[in-house]
């Protein structure tokens, strides 16, 4: 659709772009300027120019975080994403089951993120909790407030619970998007269930689920509530995402200098990755079109 | 043959989905002595005492109605401001149309650590700590460009023809989006609504920095038991079943019509 060329548009675009500016643009500038400054108290601070962003971009704590937040943002994605699809390609298409199935998908996509920690700490205790004590009954000792692999588990399977469900719901949109007709040209041709999928389901999936990639990396990149429920970044540090650590700092530590350049820092990761998925969307998108 | 082993399937991975919160269900029917002492796949002597100390302890209650009162707040906010924005997207192309959607997508994508100290400095430069407007408010950061988002798919599927058609029979532009346009995509508004309340439901860091006492949130609550001494696990069980419960009412609303409002977004 051709759009009509008009720069009074921009009249209508002025209360959003209000509303978001107060919110992201003067804290965004407040975080500028703590991350140049020395601060010890409200009234004695010291310039101390990119002081912090050298010191943080060289903490060893900050470099193990990022590793650990890149593996579990990778972890995420490889689990999530062919799960999602699959449980997408089972779920009815039309009817009563098919609005049963969406309500009971996206039932914990609504329960607020500390809670979901409550729910896996209740769930995995290995004295009063279902899959806890049922690990632990098999013979295996497991107990995430004391092994770190067993809270790297934990952590994983909350997060899969999680988020598999909006995974499910995007590829589930995408499948629903495919008109009849194609379906009926693949059996006329014979095509196997695999070749269906292959030919047709994925390619017409490809818009959701780039959307589905960027929107997990970026929601697991930036975990924060679950974990922090869940084990507080522990045992040790075996759990301290990026988010965790950046907390860590700024109010348990009440370092405010280092806190807002390790924050800039983060912010501009996650700002060079949304670039590259948007690159990457806009390509898609103009693909599917021709 | 196919199709049975394909419901099996998804048999499976809803009994995996609900087992978490069938056991916090559990939990919730049973009182803290019970839950420590005994192992028990379904409460033996079901109580309702939980759910009773939530209804009438104000400090727990009132924590719900903050949470429903900032939401809805929230919702109204994010809309009325993205229904025109989202027009202008789909119909126009103006100076810089692209950048900024670019800058509205990178706000659902910032890190809320990172802007929770500013926020609370802002915020209480202006004498808003502890108001419910302040947490709908900072909410908008990540709703409203996904309002904006949302809506934009649901309008460009909308042909343009209506509009020209409304302006040619001498409607005035609130005249047309008000009784012509709006009720078109009546469908988009609901997707888009139920998407802001979901994510300012369970937005917890911001909501808790920015109130104390007077609107302070119900998973903020929920912390607070758990920092105490001595947690009881019945009730913190039973209060997060019932923040499960207005998510589940929305839903259900808008049932057939969740997955159309990300198929037809754009990119």
């Amino acid at each position: 659709m051709k759009k009509w060329q008009d720069n009074k548009a921009w009249f209508m675009v002025i209360p959003v772009f209000l509303v978001v500016a107060v919110s992201a643009i003067l804290p965004l500038m407040t975080v500028v300027n703590y991350s140049l400054q020395d601060i010890f108290g409200p009234d004695q601070r010291v310039f101390v120019g990119i002081e912090w962003y050298q010191e943080a971009l060289t903490d060893p704590r900050l470099h193990a975080a990022l590793k650990r937040q890149l593996l579990f943002s990778s972890l995420v994605l490889l689990i999530e994403i062919p799960l999602g699809i699959l449980i997408a390609l089972m779920m009815p298409k039309r009817g009563w089951a098919a609005s049963l199935s969406l309500v009971l998908v996206a039932l914990p996509l609504l329960i607020p993120w500390n809670v979901i920690g409550t729910i896996w700490i209740i769930f995995m205790r290995p004295d009063i909790g279902l899959l806890g004590a049922a690990i632990n009954g098999l013979g295996i000792p497991f107990d995430h407030t004391a092994a770190p692999f067993d809270a790297w588990v934990t952590v994983l399977m909350m997060e899969v619970w999680h988020w598999t469900p909006l995974v499910v719901l995007l590829a589930y949109a995408g499948l629903q998007a495919i008109p009849e007709a194609y379906f009926q040209a693949a059996r006329i041709d014979g095509a196997s269930t695999w070749a269906t999928f292959r030919y047709i389901q994925l390619p017409k999936m490809r818009g959701v689920l780039t959307i589905a990639v960027l929107l997990r990396f970026m929601d697991s990149f930036l975990i924060y509530a679950e974990p922090f429920v869940l084990t507080g970044g522990g045992p040790g540090n075996s759990t301290t995402f990026l988010s965790i650590y950046l907390v860590k700092l700024a109010v348990g530590q009440f370092d405010l200098g280092p806190a807002a350049a390790f924050s800039m820092i983060y912010f501009l990761i996650a700002l060079l990755f949304c670039w590259l998925f948007y690159q990457a969307l806009l390509k898609v998108g103009t693909g599917d079109k021709s | 043959m196919k199709f049975q082993k394909r419901t099996i399937g998804l048999i499976i991975y809803f009994i995996l989905l609900l087992l978490p919160i069938y056991w916090m269900l559990n939990m919730s029917l049973r009182t803290n002595a019970d839950i420590l002492s005994v192992f028990s796949f379904y409460p033996q002597e079901p109580t309702i005492d939980n759910y009773l100390k939530i209804f009438t302890d104000k400090s727990w209650y009132s924590g719900y109605l903050n949470s429903i009162y900032y939401v809805s707040m929230n919702v109204v906010i994010s809309l009325l401001t993205a229904l025109p924005a989202a027009y202008a997207f789909s119909r126009y192309s103006f100076l810089g149309d692209k950048h900024l959607f670019f800058w509205l997508l990178t706000n659902r994508m910032a890190p809320p650590a990172v802007f929770l100290l500013p926020f609370f400095q802002l915020y209480s430069t202006f004498g808003l700590i502890d108001t419910h407007f302040a947490v709908a408010l900072s909410h908008c950061l990540f709703n409203v460009p996904l309002a904006v988002w949302i809506l934009e798919g649901f309008m460009s599927g909308i042909p343009r023809e209506i509009d020209e058609m409304a302006y040619i029979d001498g409607y005035s532009f609130p005249r047309f989006f008000l009784t012509i346009f709006t009720p078109l995509i009546r469908t988009g508004i609901g997707v888009t609504a139920f998407f802001c309340f979901m994510f300012s439901w369970v937005e917890l860091l911001l909501a808790r920095t920015l109130t104390t006492t007077a609107a302070k949130p119900i998973a903020a609550t929920m912390t607070r038991t758990v920092s105490a001494s001595g947690l009881d696990w019945g009730l913190l069980a039973a209060a997060g079943i019932l923040t499960i419960v207005p998510g589940a009412l929305v839903i259900y609303f808008v049932r057939n019509h969740l997955a159309k409002g990300f198929a037809l977004g754009r990119v």
